[in-house]
């Protein structure tokens, strides 16, 4: 079989559509995915903010004071909550896609998705349960 | 019966290679019958109104999947497609999307037939048995694992649907990896290692970034793109069992 297409004289000339830049505009599923993968450059965002961090505690407590600071500004508040958004979609999404890469059997049958999805959130309720402690034991 | 008096406009994309350079739009008004299908209308122009217009069909009952068109923009099967559902019109049909368009709604799937044999989507054996050794039995419950992607009519409506295929045309695609996965869960089969080698190669799985479009248009349920992330999720427990026992992966 030859891997060519075979052009002939009844097939001159097939017509190829170009893709156009916007494609992700034609439909809402589309831009919802577009946005989704936009979500990876805040969560960058926020491992620089947090490498940030890392830095000014190891500077001293000046430093540390001016990293606080600066995060109290209006421009950060505005960043980390435009993040903050994106980072939740992100989450949301994913937990509820889980079920389609994970497919668990039990005694012959599939565990049905809403049982997967279930049991992905409260695995991240209980994991922020655990952060907040934590973080609010203080 | 009655047939009803109220008419729709259906615009066609046409396409004649021997006049023009690019395509165009049709526009025929018809009758609007509550049963009829997309299909139902495009054969109703062939037949009274314009014996020139070229599509595909066969079965007209969900089965052969050649009647894949867009539908006012959303990849169809053009035969499960009720006009009723696009009262009171206009109701748009084009070709389906970034395959080459050979002649109004005929596209042409020379590229999908290579990739699809490219994935081996037969059952594989290390040894065949002798035929005298009788059939390679298996369970309602070993069908179940892999029925619903054996379902694929291969009707291309999950590559239309899918923008990376789109923008990357080496992509493998949807349907490709969903019947590789049919067979790799076919407790007859032995050819998943050989499979996931072609799967795993640059223009393979990784590809994907679970648009989840394949899924929403598939006819069948066959759900390709979990499919594609089921594999991915074994390309990727491969890849590490590899990487941390020489002898761990087969």
């Amino acid at each position: 079989m030859s891997s060519e297409p075979h052009y002939t004289l009844y097939h001159p000339r097939w017509y190829r559509r170009r893709v156009s830049v916007w494609w992700w505009l034609r439909k809402w599923s589309y831009a919802r995915f577009v946005l989704r993968e936009l979500t990876s450059v805040f969560v960058a965002f926020f491992a620089l903010v947090y490498l940030w961090q890392l830095w000014a505690v190891a500077q001293g407590p000046a430093a540390y004071a001016q990293f606080i600071a600066r995060l109290k500004t209006p421009l950060f508040l505005a960043l980390n909550t435009l993040a903050f958004l994106f980072v939740l979609f992100h989450t949301i999404t994913w937990l509820n896609l889980t079920p389609k890469a994970m497919v668990v059997r039990l005694r012959g049958t599939r565990v049905p998705d809403a049982v997967i999805i279930g049991l992905n959130y409260a695995a991240w309720l209980v994991v922020s349960g655990a952060v907040a402690f934590v973080l609010l034991r203080a | 019966m009655m047939a009803s008096t109220s008419t729709l406009d259906l615009t066609v994309a046409r396409y004649r290679p021997e006049r023009e350079s690019e395509p165009s739009f049709q526009t025929y008004e018809i009758p609007f019958r509550k049963d009829w299908v997309v299909l139902d209308a495009l054969n109703y122009i062939k037949d009274r109104l314009d014996g020139s217009l070229s599509y595909r069909w066969s079965c007209r009952m969900g089965v052969c999947g050649s009647c894949g068109m867009k539908v006012n923009g959303t990849p169809k099967l053009t035969c499960a497609t009720f006009l009723a559902d696009y009262m009171p019109g206009p109701v748009r049909v084009e070709p389906l999307d970034y395959f080459p368009v050979v002649r109004d709604l005929v596209v042409d799937l020379t590229d999908f037939v290579r990739k699809l044999k490219r994935v081996k989507p037969w059952i594989l054996r290390e040894e065949e048995k002798p035929p005298g050794e009788g059939e390679y039995l298996q369970t309602p419950e070993q069908l179940d694992i892999y029925k619903q992607f054996s379902m694929c009519i291969n009707c291309m409506l999950c590559y239309s649907a899918c923008p990376i295929y789109g923008l990357e045309p080496g992509f493998i695609g949807p349907a490709a990896v969903a019947l590789a996965q049919r067979y790799n869960m076919d407790s007859r089969d032995q050819g998943a290692a050989e499979r996931l080698k072609i799967l795993s190669e640059h223009d393979g799985l990784w590809q994907c970034t679970f648009v989840g479009e394949c899924t929403k248009v598939c006819p069948k349920h066959v759900d390709p793109a979990g499919a594609i992330q089921q594999y991915k999720l074994t390309a990727a427990t491969h890849w590490v069992k590899s990487l941390l026992l020489p002898w761990g992966a087969r």
